[in-house]
C-alpha cells in the first residue's frame, strides 16, 4: 500500500511532462489528461485513507523511502515521504480541491489557445505541492516549496504578453525567494545544530539544543511562511497574483499553495514549542497580518483583490493559531481545510461572475446578478455565509475554535490577541458582505465594452457549475463533520498534540461575541452598501481607505526601501566596475604604454648615437669589471 | 601501464591538426566536412572521456589510471597523467561541452556577408580559413584543458594551464558576434588582449612559485614535479616548508587560478571577453576554461600549501563573498545580455570558490559539483541567448521583448537556464549551491548567513532578464523570429535533460567525488565541524 | 723595445678610431676608422701574445682579420646601395636604423 505514495507525485508529474513535451498532439485531449491524472491522484490518496483509518492512531504514520538523493558524509538528503494524519489531511485537500478546480478550468481556459500549457502547470503545481507535504526532511520539503513557487511562477504570468502579470509572477517569485533565504538558513541551522534535517530525528533532539538556537531556527522557518503565505512583512505579493487566470487564484492563491507556511508551522511544532520567543514572534505576525488584509479587503473594489485580501486575513488567522502552540495546531489546520473549502469557491465564483461579464473585474460595474447567475449565486452565497462564520457553516466552527484559542492563551496577551480575532471577524462579516451586495444585489450598474455593446451575463458551463456546487457543500458540512465529536481533534492529535488552554470566557460567551460582531460588521454593510445606491465611480473616501485602496501603501514602502536604494547602488556599482576596478587596471595599462613610449624615443635610429651608447656601455663595463678586481 | 588517459588527450589534439589541415575553401560542402570531422572527433573524445570516468574506481587509489613518461629528465619533469574523481569528472564535462559547442556554433565561422562598404568582416584568419581554424581552436582548447585536468605533474600542468591562453586568445578575438559593425571588432580586439595579458600575468606570478616550489624541494631532496610525491612528502612532513615561503607560494599559485576562476576583484577580464565573443566561445571560457582555475585550487593550493591555505581561507572567503554579491548586483545592472550572464558566472564562481575555501566536504563536494552543474546549466542559459542574439543580431535586452508568444520552444529553454542559473530546486545548480552554502555555514555561519541573500539576487537577475526579453508585448524586429531548428534542439536538449538528471539524482556525481574530496581534506588535516547535538545515526541512514 | 709601447700604440689606435666612429659622418669614414679599431684591439692582441709567449692572441688576431674582411665585404655593398638610393653616404642624413 504504502508504494502508492510515491504515485501520489508522480501521477501529475507525468500529466506535466506529458503534455510540455508532447505538443500539439495533446492539444486536444491534454486538459482532460491532466484532469484525470489529478483526480487519479485524488483516487490514491482515498486509497491510502482508507488503508489507514484501518490502523488506530499512533500507527497511521509511516514513510516511504524511494533513494538517496545528496549523501555527501553528515549530509544526507533523501527523497523519502513520510504520510502521516497530517499529510494525509493535505493530501485530501490538494488532491480533492486539485481535482476540482482541474474541471473547471476546462470550461473557463476552453477558449485560450494555451489551454495545453495552462494544464501542465497545473499538474507541475499539484505534484510540487504533494512533495511539499509528502516530504520526510526539510530538504525535500524545499523542493517542493520552491516547485510550488515555480507553478506559482508560471499560472500567475501565464497571460505573460501583458506586462502587468510578468511583473507580477516575477514579484512573486522574488518575494517568495526571500522566505525561501529563511527556510534554507533554517536548514543549515539543523544540520549545524543537529547534523540531520530529517523530521524525526531533528523533533526527537529538539529539546537538546538551546533556547536561542531553536528560536533562530523558528524565526526563519516563520520568515518562510511569510513568503509562501503571504504575511507581514512579504505580504505585498498576493494582491498582484491575481493577475493569474482565477482557477489558479482559487486552487494556488487561497486553498493551498499560500497556506504552506501554516503546514511549516505546523509540522516544526516540536520546534515551536521548545521556542516560547519565536512563538510570540508568529502570533503577531498573524495577528497583524489578519487585521492587514482585513483592512484591504475592505478598500478594494476589485473583485478579486477583495478574496485575496480576505485570504490574507484567513490566513492570519490560521498562522496565529498556529503560534498560540498546542492548544491551536490543530484549529489552524481545521480553518485550513475549511478556508480551502470556501475560498476556494468563492474565487470560482468570481471566476465564473468575470466569465459573464467579459472579464470585468469591478464590482462597481457589476450589481443585480443573482437573477442571471442563479447556480453561481447560490454557491458564492453558502461560500459568503461559511467565511462569514455564520453559525451552523463550515467557517463558524473552525473560526470559533480559534478565536477561542486566542483568549486561552491567557494574560493581556490573550486579551489582546483575542479582540483583535474579534475585530478581525467583524470586519471579515463588513468587507465579504460588501462583495456580496456590491455583486448580486442592488441595481446593474454594467459598462458598456469599447464598441458600446453592454455584458450580456449568463450562467458558466457545466464543467465550471459542479465544481462550485460541490465546493459550496463542503464549505457548508465541513465544518460541522470536523466538530462533532472533536473528530478532526482525535485525527489529528497524535502528529501535532493539544492541550486545552483556561479561557477566561466560556465557550458560549466567544460564541455569542463572535456572533454579535459578526452581525455588526454585516450590518454596517448593508447600511452603507445594501440601502443607498452604489456610485460607479469610488468616492475619494477617508486617509484610511485611500491607503488601503493601495494595499496600505505596502508598494510604496518597499519601492522607497528596497527598490529605489537598490537600483541605485547596482548603477553606482555598475559605473565602480568600469570606472574604479576597470579604470584601475586600464590606467595601469596607459601608464605602462607612456612609459615604453618614453622609452622608444631613445632607439632614435641614428648610428652614431647608438654608437655612443655602446662605448659608454663598454666603458661601463670595463670600469665596473676593473672596481670589482680591486675590491 | 594504460595509455587511455594519453589517448584521451591526443585525440582532440590530432583532432586539431587534422581539422586545421583539412582543405580550405569556401564552399558550403568543404566546411561541412570540416565540421563533420571535428564534431566526430570531439564525439570519440566524449567516449573516451566518459570510459575513463566509468573505469575509475571511487574506493580505489586516490589517482587511478597513472601513466608517467619521462620528459625533462634534468628538473624532474616528466609527463605524468593520473585521474581522481574530481578530474574524471570536470574531463568528462569538458568533453561533453565541446560538441555541443561545436553544434551551437555551425555557422559562427563561416565567412559571413562583408560589410556593407565592401570591407572584409575583420579576422585574424584569413576568409578562407576561417572555418578549419575555429574548430581546430576549440580542439586544441579541449586537448589543452583535459590534460590539465589529468595532469599530476606540476609542472606539465603549469604548461598546459598556460597555453590554452593561446587558442582562446585566437577564439575570442578572431570570431565574434556578427551583432556589432566595425566598433565591435576594436571591442574585440580589446577584449582578447585583456584576456590574454591578466591570464599572462597571473601565469608569470605562477611560474615564479613553480620555480621556487622547486627550489626548496630540491634542497631537500624532493628533485621533482610530481604531485603525489610533493603532496605526500608535504602532508608526511618530510618537506618542510616554512611559514612566509608557504604563505608565498602559496599566493603564487592562488592568484593564477583567482585570475582564471576568476575572483574578485580579478574579474573585469571575463565581461568583456564573454561579451565579445561568440557565445559558443564564451561557454569555453565560461563553462571549461575557468574551470582549470577552481579545479587547480582544490588540486595545487590545497594539497601542496595545507597551512597557507588554512591562512588565507577566511580571507579568501571574504573575497567570494564580496564576488557572489558583486556579481549579482552588476548583473542586475546590466543592458547587454552576454554581460549579465557573465556577471552571473562572476556570482556563481563566488560560490564554488566560497565552497573550495569552507574546507568542509559538503563545501568541496558542492563546489565540485558546482562546476558541473554551472558548466551545463550556464551552457544552455548562454547557447539558447546565443540563439536569440543572432536571431536578432542585438545583445541589448532593451531589443527584445515578447520572444515567448513567437518562439515558445526557445522561450521555454532559455527559462530553464535562467531557472538554473538562480538554483531552482529540482535542476542541477540546486544541489551544489546548497551544499556549499551548508558546507561554510558549519563553519562561518554568519558569511554563510550572507551568501544567502544571492540567492534571491540571483532570482532577480535571472527573472528580470526573462521578462524583459521574452514577455510583453511582442517587439519590432522580433516579431517574424523562428522558433529553434532541429541542430539548435539537439543541442540544448541534452544539456537540460542533464541538468533535470542531476537535479534529481545527482549520485553518479557525488559517489566519484566524495572520496576524492575526503582525501583533499585528510591533505589539510581538515574534519568536518561536528554538530552541537548529534542524532544518534538514525537519519537518512535508517532505511538503508 | 718594450712591448708595453706596443699597448700605447694599440690605445692611441683605438682612441682614433673609436672618436672618428663618433665624430665623423661619411660612412666610408666610419667605416675605415671601425677597421682602424679592430686593427689596434689585433696589434693588441699580438702584444700580449708575445708578452706571454703563446700564441693563442696570434691566432685570434687572424680570426679577426678575417671577420673584419668579411665585414668590409658585406658593409661596403651596404653602403654603396644606400648611397645609390640617397645619393648621400653621411649616417646623419637619415635615421636609417628605424623602420
Amino acid at each position: 500500500m504504502n508504494s502508492l505514495i510515491p504515485l501520489l507525485v508522480a501521477a501529475p508529474l507525468a500529466g506535466s511532462a506529458l503534455l510540455l513535451l508532447g505538443g500539439r498532439a495533446f492539444d486536444r485531449f491534454g486538459h482532460w489528461l491532466a484532469t484525470a491524472l489529478a483526480a487519479l491522484s485524488f483516487g490514491f490518496g482515498l486509497a491510502l485513507f482508507w488503508d489507514m483509518l484501518g490502523r488506530d492512531g499512533e500507527h497511521r504514520a509511516v514513510t516511504e523511502h524511494l533513494f538517496s538523493w545528496v549523501p555527501v558524509n553528515a549530509f544526507q538528503a533523501d527523497v523519502s515521504f513520510r504520510l502521516d494524519q497530517l499529510s494525509m489531511t493535505f493530501v485530501l485537500l490538494i488532491t480533492g480541491v486539485g481535482t476540482l478546480i482541474h474541471l473547471y478550468s476546462v470550461g473557463y481556459m476552453a477558449h485560450d489557445e494555451r489551454r495545453r500549457r495552462f494544464f501542465a502547470y497545473l499538474n507541475l503545481f499539484l505534484a510540487a505541492m504533494l512533495l511539499l507535504v509528502l516530504a520526510d526532511n526539510y530538504l525535500l520539503l524545499y523542493f517542493g516549496w520552491e516547485g510550488v513557487g515555480l507553478a506559482s511562477y508560471l499560472l500567475i504570468g501565464f497571460w505573460q504578453h501583458k506586462p502587468s502579470a510578468a511583473t507580477a509572477a516575477k514579484k512573486a517569485f522574488i518575494v517568495n525567494r526571500v522566505g525561501d533565504m529563511g527556510l534554507s538558513i533554517a536548514i543549515m541551522l539543523m544540520f549545524a545544530e543537529f547534523g540531520s534535517f530529517a523530521f524525526t530525528p531533528v523533533f526527537d533532539s529538539a529539546h537538546e539544543a538551546s533556547e536561542g538556537k531553536l528560536t533562530a531556527i523558528g524565526l526563519m522557518l516563520l520568515l518562510a511562511a511569510c513568503g509562501k503565505s503571504a504575511q507581514v512583512p512579504l505580504q505585498s505579493w498576493l494582491g498582484d497574483a491575481m493577475e493569474g487566470p482565477t482557477p489558479v487564484s482559487a486552487l494556488i492563491h487561497a486553498a493551498t499553495m499560500v497556506t504552506a507556511g501554516v503546514y511549516l508551522i505546523t509540522r516544526s511544532a516540536a520546534i515551536f514549542n521548545l521556542a516560547p520567543d519565536a512563538r510570540t514572534a508568529v502570533v503577531v505576525v498573524g495577528a497583524v497580518t489578519l487585521l492587514f488584509g482585513a483592512i484591504v479587503g475592505c478598500a478594494k473594489d476589485d473583485i478579486k483583490k477583495a478574496l485575496a485580501g480576505s485570504t490574507m486575513s484567513q490566513i492570519g488567522y490560521m498562522v496565529l493559531a498556529a503560534g498560540l502552540g498546542p492548544i491551536g495546531y490543530v484549529f489552524a489546520i481545521m480553518h485550513l481545510v475549511t478556508h480551502g473549502f470556501f475560498k476556494a469557491g468563492l474565487f470560482l465564483g468570481a471566476g465564473s461572475v468575470m466569465h459573464g461579464m467579459d472579464d470585468e473585474v469591478n464590482m462597481r460595474h457589476y450589481g443585480g446578478l443573482r437573477k442571471h447567475m442563479p447556480w453561481t449565486f447560490a454557491t458564492f452565497g453558502l461560500g459568503y455565509l461559511a467565511i462569514i462564520g455564520f453559525p451552523g457553516l463550515s467557517g463558524f466552527f473552525s473560526k470559533d475554535r480559534i478565536i477561542e484559542a486566542a483568549f486561552a492563551e491567557g494574560g493581556t496577551e490573550g486579551w489582546i490577541l483575542g479582540l483583535c480575532a474579534l475585530v478581525g471577524a467583524a470586519v471579515t462579516a463588513f468587507y465579504m458582505t460588501r462583495v456580496m451586495l456590491l455583486t448580486f444585489f442592488g441595481e446593474k450598474r454594467w459598462q458598456p465594452d469599447a464598441e458600446g455593446n453592454l455584458p450580456h451575463p449568463h450562467e458558466a458551463p457545466r464543467t465550471m457549475v459542479i465544481p462550485m456546487v460541490l465546493l459550496a457543500v463542503g464549505s457548508v458540512f465541513a465544518g460541522a463533520l470536523f466538530d462533532i465529536n472533536d473528530s478532526f481533534l482525535k485525527w489529528l492529535e497524535p502528529v501535532t498534540g493539544h492541550s486545552e488552554g483556561n479561557s477566561p470566557l466560556s465557550s458560549w460567551t466567544v460564541t455569542g461575541l463572535t456572533t454579535v460582531c459578526m452581525l455588526a460588521g454585516l450590518g454596517l454593510a448593508y447600511v452603507m452598501y445594501g440601502r443607498s445606491p452604489v456610485p460607479v465611480v469610488p468616492p475619494v473616501g477617508s486617509p484610511l481607505t485611500r491607503a488601503a485602496r493601495r494595499d496600505l501603501l505596502q508598494d510604496d514602502f518597499n519601492h522607497a526601501v528596497l527598490v529605489r536604494p537598490g537600483s541605485a547602488l547596482t548603477a553606482t556599482l555598475v559605473f565602480f566596475d568600469s570606472r574604479g576596478l576597470d579604470g584601475f587596471v586600464n590606467g595601469l595599462a596607459a601608464v605602462i604604454g607612456g612609459l615604453s613610449g618614453r622609452l622608444r624615443r631613445v632607439q632614435n635610429g641614428f648610428v652614431r648615437s647608438y654608437a655612443l651608447s655602446m662605448f659608454g656601455g663598454t666603458l661601463v663595463l670595463v670600469a665596473s669589471t676593473l672596481l670589482m678586481r680591486s675590491v | 601501464m594504460s595509455v587511455l588517459l594519453t589517448t584521451t588527450c591526443a585525440v582532440p589534439a590530432a583532432g586539431a591538426v587534422l581539422t586545421a589541415a583539412l582543405p580550405a575553401g569556401a564552399t558550403e560542402a568543404r566546411r561541412r566536412t570540416t565540421k563533420t570531422v571535428a564534431l566526430a572527433v570531439s564525439a570519440v573524445t566524449l567516449a573516451l572521456a566518459a570510459a575513463v570516468a566509468l573505469r575509475f574506481d571511487p574506493h580505489g587509489a586516490r589517482y587511478q589510471l597513472t601513466e608517467s613518461y619521462s620528459w625533462i629528465r634534468s628538473f624532474g619533469i616528466t609527463f605524468s597523467l593520473g585521474v581522481d574523481g574530481i578530474g574524471a569528472v570536470l574531463a568528462l564535462l569538458t568533453a561533453v561541452l565541446v560538441p555541443m559547442v561545436m553544434l551551437a556554433s555551425w555557422h559562427d565561422a563561416d565567412p559571413g556577408p562583408a560589410a556593407p562598404d565592401g570591407t572584409l568582416d575583420p579576422g585574424t584568419f584569413e576568409r578562407r580559413r576561417r572555418t578549419q581554424g575555429f574548430f581546430a581552436l576549440i580542439l586544441a582548447v579541449e586537448a589543452m584543458v583535459i590534460v590539465s585536468f589529468y595532469a599530476t605533474d606540476v609542472f606539465l600542468f603549469y604548461v598546459f594551464f598556460e597555453a590554452m591562453l593561446i587558442p582562446m586568445y585566437f577564439l575570442i578575438g578572431g570570431f565574434g558576434d556578427r551583432a556589432g559593425g566595425p566598433e565591435s571588432a576594436r571591442q574585440r580586439s580589446y577584449a582578447a588582449v585583456k584576456f590574454l595579458l591578466y591570464n599572462l600575468l597571473g601565469g608569470l606570478v605562477m611560474l615564479a612559485a613553480v620555480i621556487g616550489l622547486y627550489v626548496i624541494a630540491q634542497d631537500q631532496g624532493f628533485g621533482t614535479f610530481d604531485l603525489p610525491t610533493l603532496t605526500d612528502a608535504v602532508a608526511g612532513g618530510s618537506l618542510k616548508l616554512s611559514g612566509t615561503a608557504q604563505n608565498a607560494l602559496f599566493l603564487g599559485f592562488f592568484f593564477a587560478f583567482a585570475v582564471k576562476a576568476p575572483l574578485w576583484p580579478l574579474h573585469t577580464w571575463l565581461p568583456n571577453a564573454m561579451g565579445e565573443a561568440t557565445a559558443g566561445t564564451a561557454v569555453l571560457i565560461t563553462a571549461v576554461v575557468d574551470k582549470v582555475g577552481t579545479f587547480a585550487m582544490l588540486r595545487f593550493c590545497l594539497g601542496l600549501f595545507p597551512d597557507a591555505s588554512k591562512t588565507f581561507a577566511p580571507a579568501i572567503l571574504v573575497l567570494s563573498l564580496i564576488g557572489i554579491v558583486y556579481g549579482a548586483l552588476l548583473a542586475i545592472g546590466q543592458k547587454d545580455i552576454k554581460r549579465l550572464v557573465a556577471y552571473a558566472s562572476i556570482s556563481h564562481f563566488g560560490f564554488i570558490i566560497m565552497g573550495i575555501f569552507a574546507l568542509t566536504s559538503q563545501g568541496q563536494s558542492g563546489a565540485t559539483l558546482y562546476m558541473v552543474n554551472h558548466g551545463l546549466s550556464t551552457a544552455a542559459w548562454m547557447l539558447v541567448a546565443g540563439f536569440l542574439i543572432s536571431r536578432r543580431g542585438s545583445r541589448l535586452i532593451a531589443d527584445y521583448g515578447g520572444v515567448q508568444k513567437v518562439a515558445p520552444v526557445l522561450a521555454g529553454t532559455f527559462l530553464i537556464g535562467s531557472l538554473a542559473t538562480l538554483s531552482l530546486p529540482g535542476l542541477a545548480p540546486f544541489v551544489s549551491e546548497f551544499l556549499v552554502l551548508v558546507g561554510t555555514f558549519t563553519r562561518y555561519p554568519a558569511i554563510g548567513v550572507i551568501a544567502t541573500v544571492g540567492i534571491v539576487l540571483a532570482a532577480l537577475y535571472a527573472l528580470l532578464l526573462y521578462q524583459r526579453t521574452m514577455t510583453g508585448p511582442v517587439k519590432e524586429g522580433v516579431r517574424s523570429m523562428p522558433d529553434l531548428k532541429v541542430r539548435e534542439l539537439a543541442v540544448v536538449a541534452p544539456l537540460v535533460a542533464l541538468t533535470i538528471l542531476l537535479g534529481v539524482y545527482p549520485r553518479p556525481l557525488t559517489d566519484l567525488v566524495n572520496p576524492s574530496v575526503d582525501a583533499t581534506l585528510s591533505q589539510v588535516h581538515r574534519t568536518d565541524p561536528a554538530p552541537a547535538h548529534p542524532v544518534a545515526a538514525t537519519s537518512g541512514g535508517e532505511q538503508k | 723595445m718594450n712591448p708595453v709601447n706596443y699597448l700605447y700604440l694599440s690605445a692611441l689606435l683605438f682612441t682614433i678610431g673609436a672618436s672618428g666612429v663618433l665624430i665623423r659622418r661619411n660612412a666610408i669614414v666610419l667605416f675605415m676608422c671601425v677597421e682602424l679599431m679592430l686593427n689596434a684591439s689585433n696589434l693588441a692582441l699580438v702584444t700580449f701574445s708575445r708578452m706571454h709567449g703563446t700564441l693563442d692572441g696570434q691566432i685570434i688576431a687572424f680570426f679577426t682579420m678575417v671577420v673584419a674582411a668579411a665585414e668590409v665585404v658585406v658593409g661596403l655593398a651596404i653602403i654603396v646601395s644606400i648611397f645609390r638610393t640617397r645619393h648621400s653616404a653621411s649616417v646623419d642624413d637619415s635615421n636609417l636604423m628605424k623602420l
